[in-house]
C-alpha cells in the first residue's frame, strides 16, 4: 500500500514542531546563522523543563540584542558586556528564578571580560551562554579577541598576525580554571548530532541552578557566514577545519 | 517488517534558503525551490518525498524553526 504525504501529515504523527515559546516574529539573523539555532534550543529547553514563568534571560549587545523579541519569557537588556553583572543582581534578588545570560564574543570576551571573569570567579549561580564566531558580526566583521591566527576580518584583511594583533583568546579554558565555575563546556551547532548534544548541555546548565553550586558556562563555537564571506554550508566546513582545532569541543569541567 | 515514513512541512514564508537542512538530510529529500518567497529567498521543499524517514535532522539544524516533521510506521507489503 502506498502512503501519501497527506496520510503522514497528521497531528498524531507529529514528531517535531516549533517551540510554543518562540514568538511569531521572524528572526533578523542572516540566513544560516548559528544564533537562530541556539535561540530555538533555549526556547525548547525552557519549554521542556516547564520554566517559562521562572526564567529571566539577560540579552547582550551584538547580533543577538533582539533576542527578547523571539522567546516569550522575562528579559532584561544589559549594557554592552555587562550581562553577567546584571545576571548576578537578578539572581541575588530573586534566587528562586532561573537566570541565564546570552552573549557573543565581542560582548563576553572583549568589553565584558572583567564582568565575565568576576561573575565566574564569584561562582554566581547562573547559566552563561557564549556564542563564539571569532568576529564582530553586527558591526561589519571586525577582528574580535577570539579571531584565529591568520583569520581574515575587515580590520585585519590579510589575517590576524599575533605579533601585531595579539593572540586569540580562549575564554572557556580561562573560566574553567576559576573555582567558582561548576560546569564548563564547549559545544557547536553545525550538525544535528551537535545540536542534540548542545541541547543536553543547556538542560544541564538550567538544572544546575537548582543546586546552587556555581556558574554554568556553555560556549557554542558558531559561524558568521556573512562576516566570513561564505555560504552557510561553507562556513560550517570552515569552522570544522579551522575553529575546532583551536576551540576543541567537549566538557572542560563538570563537578 | 515495518519501516518509518516521514514528511516535512516547510514554512515557506520564514525560510531563508540557507540550505543547512539540504546538507543535514541523510536521504537527500530536501532541495531549494527555483521560485523565491516574499523575502526573495529560494525556500526549501521536499524534492524527493519518498525517501523521507522523518529523522528530524533538518529541523534540528534549521536556524529559523521553519520545519515541522511528521513520522509514521508503515507496514511493508509482504
Amino acid at each position: 500500500m502506498e502512503v501519501s504525504i497527506k496520510d503522514i501529515i497528521k497531528p498524531e504523527n507529529l514528531v517535531y514542531q516549533k517551540s510554543s515559546l518562540l514568538t511569531e516574529k521572524p528572526m533578523h539573523y542572516c540566513p544560516g546563522c548559528t544564533h537562530g539555532v541556539v535561540n530555538r534550543l533555549i526556547a525548547e529547553v525552557i519549554e521542556e523543563l516547564g520554566l517559562q514563568q521562572e526564567t529571566i534571560g539577560v540579552t547582550p549587545v551584538g547580533c543577538s540584542v533582539l533576542l527578547y523579541n523571539y522567546i516569550d519569557i522575562d528579559w532584561q537588556e544589559a549594557a554592552h558586556g555587562r550581562a553577567p553583572a546584571l545576571g548576578t543582581a537578578i539572581k541575588r534578588l530573586l534566587p528562586e528564578k532561573y537566570v541565564f545570560t546570552y552573549q557573543g564574543d565581542g560582548d563576553l570576551a572583549a568589553i565584558g571580560t572583567a564582568e565575565t571573569i568576576h561573575a565566574c570567579n564569584r561562582g554566581e549561580n547562573i547559566l552563561m551562554v557564549f556564542i563564539n564566531n571569532g568576529i564582530y558580526g553586527m558591526t561589519g566583521g571586525q577582528m574580535a579577541p577570539t579571531t584565529l591566527e591568520g583569520m581574515a576580518a575587515s580590520t585585519c584583511p590579510f589575517g590576524r598576525d599575533p605579533e601585531r594583533d595579539g593572540n586569540p583568546l580562549s575564554m572557556t579554558e580561562i573560566v574553567a580554571t576559576l573555582p567558582g565555575t561548576r560546569y564548563v563546556t564547549r559545544q557547536a551547532a553545525h550538525t544535528a548530532g551537535a545540536v542534540r548534544k548542545l541541547k543536553k548541555a543547556l538542560i544541564k546548565g538550567f538544572n544546575n541552578q537548582k543546586e546552587n553550586k556555581g556558574t554554568s558556562f556553555i560556549e557554542v563555537v558558531s559561524t558568521c557566514n556573512s562576516g566570513w564571506k561564505m555560504t552557510p554550508v561553507q562556513a560550517n566546513e570552515w569552522m570544522v577545519e579551522n575553529m575546532f582545532p583551536f576551540y576543541p569541543l567537549g566538557d572542560i569541567k563538570d563537578k | 517488517m515495518a519501516k518509518m515514513k516521514g514528511a516535512i512541512v516547510v514554512d515557506m514564508v520564514s525560510c531563508k534558503g540557507c540550505s543547512l537542512c539540504v546538507e543535514a538530510c541523510p536521504t537527500q529529500v530536501i532541495g531549494l525551490a527555483d521560485e523565491v518567497n516574499a523575502k526573495g529567498y529560494n525556500y526549501a521543499y521536499m524534492v524527493n518525498p519518498e525517501a523521507c524517514t522523518g529523522c528530524s535532522n533538518c529541523a534540528m539544524v534549521c536556524p529559523d524553526s521553519c520545519i515541522t516533521v511528521y513520522r509514521m510506521r508503515v507496514a511493508e507489503p509482504a
